[in-house]
């Protein structure tokens, strides 16, 4: 079982839509039994798939592990490809996570007994630096992240990739990539192709800024289903191509 | 897609034709929720052809289990299914492996099974046999998701549209299947109360196989190569005598076209065991059809009961040398691999003088079961005893036990049985005693015979019998037969070895190596003669000992309650 994590210090980079649509592609083209945790409370990779955004007994049954993770797994209306809703008491997660021993693999731990029905665990994780995130990129085989083509958040790569890098023991891969690239613009334009090229740790493949990618939170399904064609469908084959070939 | 949580039959009632059930079935399910055709592609999917494959005495059927053969682009794919095939297949049990260069209308052979979890699973059960078509269904499915006020799909309705291209029209009932989504099992549940309300769709207890075999007018398990013979204790004894009789017919022909087409060599050994069950009926039990309550235009005379049982006595020597042959090339694995001095490959030259020998008697046993004498044989035997069973049927004998011998007149099948079986016993109990440490071989081989004339008086008369005590009497006869045909089989078989020794020698094909290991097989044979004679007495104590023979009275009183 491999786990994917897209995480980002920064919010509305792309996560989510990320996350969505490599799960997708993953269970349905890579054929892998695939289980995407949406662990944002805002809910929003559950909304895509239209499942509510509620667990029983809440983050915190789940964490203190009164309910096992596999009770709360949702079948999305893919075949491969199943959910774990977001709930709103995720946004104490912090809280909980503190309560259950502070502990930085309680996340991994939660998510090991997967391996026997998965392939491929994706997490969509909330935009902060906390115990949650610290949870994740431990539990995390390959960290994807999504970049505004900023000078800035290249800035926050380095400082991601210098945290992972002080782990003893299982480190994850760390694989950025260009999301909402607006080739339009000159800044965009230099910065994916420059760093492209001269960092390995940034993928060729770039997202590009399109505006069928915001339709689907009115498809309320991924880009590759309701538009396979498009040139944003294009976009995240390829991406998941690289992802997959890059970090096998 | 998960596993269907609930499978139905569009089955119709009255005037509804099953398009009228599923249009019902559609509206019912819409007042709940909003059905959608399931993503990508068309409605309909393409036709899917699938071939059962059992051996010809259902051994995958009888172990719960069911092979399935999915024809592919290239090669093909074998599905076996764990569940009991009196009910829905369980989830998760299937095992699948692919196959390369088979046929959905042929015999294969277990050497037509690549190494893979199929073949591991059930090669120790199938062999010898070679597993047959039992029916092929072609079938299309076509998918409705089942939504709920979200747009998310809760469930999925499944509406298999099977047929038989055997049986032609009209095709199966469709076949409807709620399955569930993860996560969402009462929305599950609750379209499948819907569903079963609708008039018109009733529970599909019964599996696509049954009702496609029955389509062609067969059934699960409808061979056996048990005597089963539907008998009661108040029938007249004639009556029950032609039913065994006629049974075991059944038998003998439903083997022969196996036989011919040297499918398995099962067929052959069903074939010689029903041949022999005849022979020993008619010896057992034959004056029953000679009695002169059966009516006397039906009624069998002893000339021709002798005749028969001369005729069926030719054709049980026309499948033994084939038989012979077959026994030596079943173990001749087990034979190569338990040499100690020679090589396994020291014996190939025997191994292909054997097939080559079966091959000539194969061709003489296929010309007599093809001959007009033994279809006169089984034709004639046929109609006689079909005219005695009818011409008693619906009659009770008067009650009473005659248990005169030779005198079976106004007997019913309990006391005919009962006093044959006890009879049978004594013989056995009487020659088996008088069998010493310097006892000839020939008496260990009499006693065999008559041990299997008991055997055969057992089964025939079983249903009568109460049937716990009947596993322990034919428990103890069963190992005691064993350690005699051990005894005897391996005595035959050093013979026939030295036959064939000879015999290759004469034709120039006996490499002195070849001739060594033979000596080898042989010496291999003679210790385990040795150790079965050594185990005999304690065999035949456990059998017809005191404890014995009172297992054998409580037996017989129960059979006569």
């Amino acid at each position: 079982m491999k786990i994917y994590a897209t995480y980002n210090i920064k919010g509305g980079v792309g996560k989510t839509t990320t996350a969505v649509n490599l799960a997708y592609l993953a269970a349905t083209e890579s054929k892998l039994r695939t289980v995407l945790w949406d662990l944002d409370p805002q809910g929003a990779a559950s909304f895509m798939f239209r499942v509510k955004p509620r667990v029983k007994g809440g983050g915190k049954a789940l964490i203190r592990g009164k309910r096992p993770l596999d009770d709360a797994i949702k079948g999305t209306d893919f075949d491969n490809l199943d959910l774990i809703p977001a709930d709103f008491t995720y946004r104490n997660m912090d809280l909980l996570l503190d309560d259950a021993g502070g502990s930085d693999r309680k996340l991994a731990k939660l998510l090991a007994p997967l391996a026997a029905e998965y392939d491929a665990v994706f997490l969509d994780c909330p935009p902060s630096i906390s115990l949650v995130s610290e949870n994740v990129l431990h539990a995390a085989d390959v960290i994807v992240v999504p970049l505004i083509p900023t000078t800035l958040s290249v800035r926050t790569l380095d400082q991601l990739t210098e945290f992972v890098d002080g782990f003893r023991g299982h480190r994850p891969d760390v694989l950025a990539f260009f999301s909402m690239v607006d080739r339009r613009k000159k800044l965009h334009k230099e910065i994916t192709e420059n760093l492209s090229s001269e960092r390995p740790d940034v993928a060729v493949t770039v997202i590009p800024y399109l505006s069928i990618v915001e339709n689907m939170s009115v498809e309320r399904a991924p880009v590759t289903v309701f538009a396979p064609r498009s040139a944003a469908a294009r976009a995240y084959r390829a991406l998941w191509s690289e992802i997959r070939a890059r970090t096998e | 897609m998960t596993p269907g949580l609930a499978g139905f039959i569009a089955a119709g009632q009255d005037t509804q034709t099953s398009d009228d059930v599923i249009s019902e079935v559609l509206t019912a399910l819409e007042q709940e929720f909003t059905l959608v055709p399931e993503r990508g592609g068309s409605l309909r999917t393409a036709a899917r052809r699938r071939t059962w494959f059992d051996t010809f005495d259902w051994r995958l059927y009888r172990a719960g289990l069911t092979l399935e053969y999915v024809p592919a682009h290239r090669g093909g794919e074998l599905r076996l299914s764990g569940a009991s095939s009196a009910a829905p297949p369980a989830p998760g049990s299937d095992v699948e492996q692919p196959v390369t260069g088979w046929q959905a209308s042929r015999a294969h052979p277990l050497r037509d099974l690549p190494d893979g979890p199929i073949t591991a699973r059930i090669a120790g059960l199938v062999a010898p046999r070679a597993l047959l078509p039992a029916v092929t269904v072609s079938d299309a499915a076509t998918v409705r998701r089942l939504l709920n006020e979200d747009g998310k799909t809760v469930a999925r309705l499944v509406i298999d549209q099977p047929s038989v291209p055997a049986a032609g029209e009209p095709p199966l009932p469709p076949r409807l299947t709620i399955t569930e989504v993860r996560g969402y099992p009462g929305q599950a549940r609750r379209a499948v109360r819907i569903v079963a309300g609708v008039v018109g769709v009733r529970p599909a207890t019964e599996p696509v196989l049954a009702a496609a075999l029955r389509a062609v007018g067969r059934r699960p398990g409808d061979y056996s190569n048990k005597v089963d013979a539907k008998i009661t204790a108040v029938m007249p004894a004639a009556q029950a005598a032609a039913t065994i009789l006629l049974r075991l017919l059944d038998t003998i022909e439903a083997n022969v076209p196996g036989v011919l087409r040297d499918i398995d060599t099962e067929f052959l050994h069903d074939l010689r065991v029903a041949v022999r069950r005849t022979r020993s009926a008619v010896k057992l039990f034959g004056d029953a059809l000679t009695a002169p309550l059966a009516p006397r235009d039906s009624r069998l005379t002893g000339n021709d009961l002798a005749r028969f049982a001369a005729e069926f006595k030719w054709v049980g020597d026309l499948t033994t040398p084939t038989r012979d042959l077959d026994v030596h090339l079943l173990g001749f694995e087990d034979t190569a691999r338990a040499l100690r001095a020679a090589k396994p490959d020291d014996l190939e030259p025997f191994r292909a003088f054997l097939a080559q020998r079966r091959l000539r008697e194969f061709r003489a046993l296929s010309r007599g079961l093809r001959s007009a004498r033994f279809t006169a044989l089984t034709q004639d035997w046929r109609e006689r005893l079909t005219r005695i069973r009818e011409s008693g049927s619906g009659r009770t004998a008067a009650t009473g036990r005659s248990g005169q011998s030779g005198s079976p007149a106004g007997e019913t099948a309990g006391t005919l049985g009962m006093e044959r079986t006890r009879r049978a016993f004594a013989k056995v109990a009487r020659r088996g005693a008088a069998i010493m440490p310097a006892s000839p071989a020939e008496s260990l081989h009499d006693l065999r015979k008559r041990c299997k004339e008991l055997r055969y008086a057992l089964e025939f008369f079983a249903p009568l019998f109460p049937p716990v005590a009947y596993g322990a009497v034919l428990g103890d006869l069963k190992r005691l037969q064993d350690c005699l045909g051990e005894f005897q089989d391996t005595e035959v078989q050093i013979g026939e070895i030295r036959v064939l020794a000879t015999s290759m020698l004469a034709a120039g094909e006996a490499p002195a190596v070849t001739l060594l290991a033979m000596g080898e097989v042989t010496a291999g044979l003679a210790a385990r003669q040795q150790a079965a004679r050594a185990e005999f007495e304690r065999r035949f104590a456990a059998f017809a000992g005191v404890d014995g023979q009172r297992r054998m009275s409580l037996l017989l009183r129960g059979g006569l309650a």
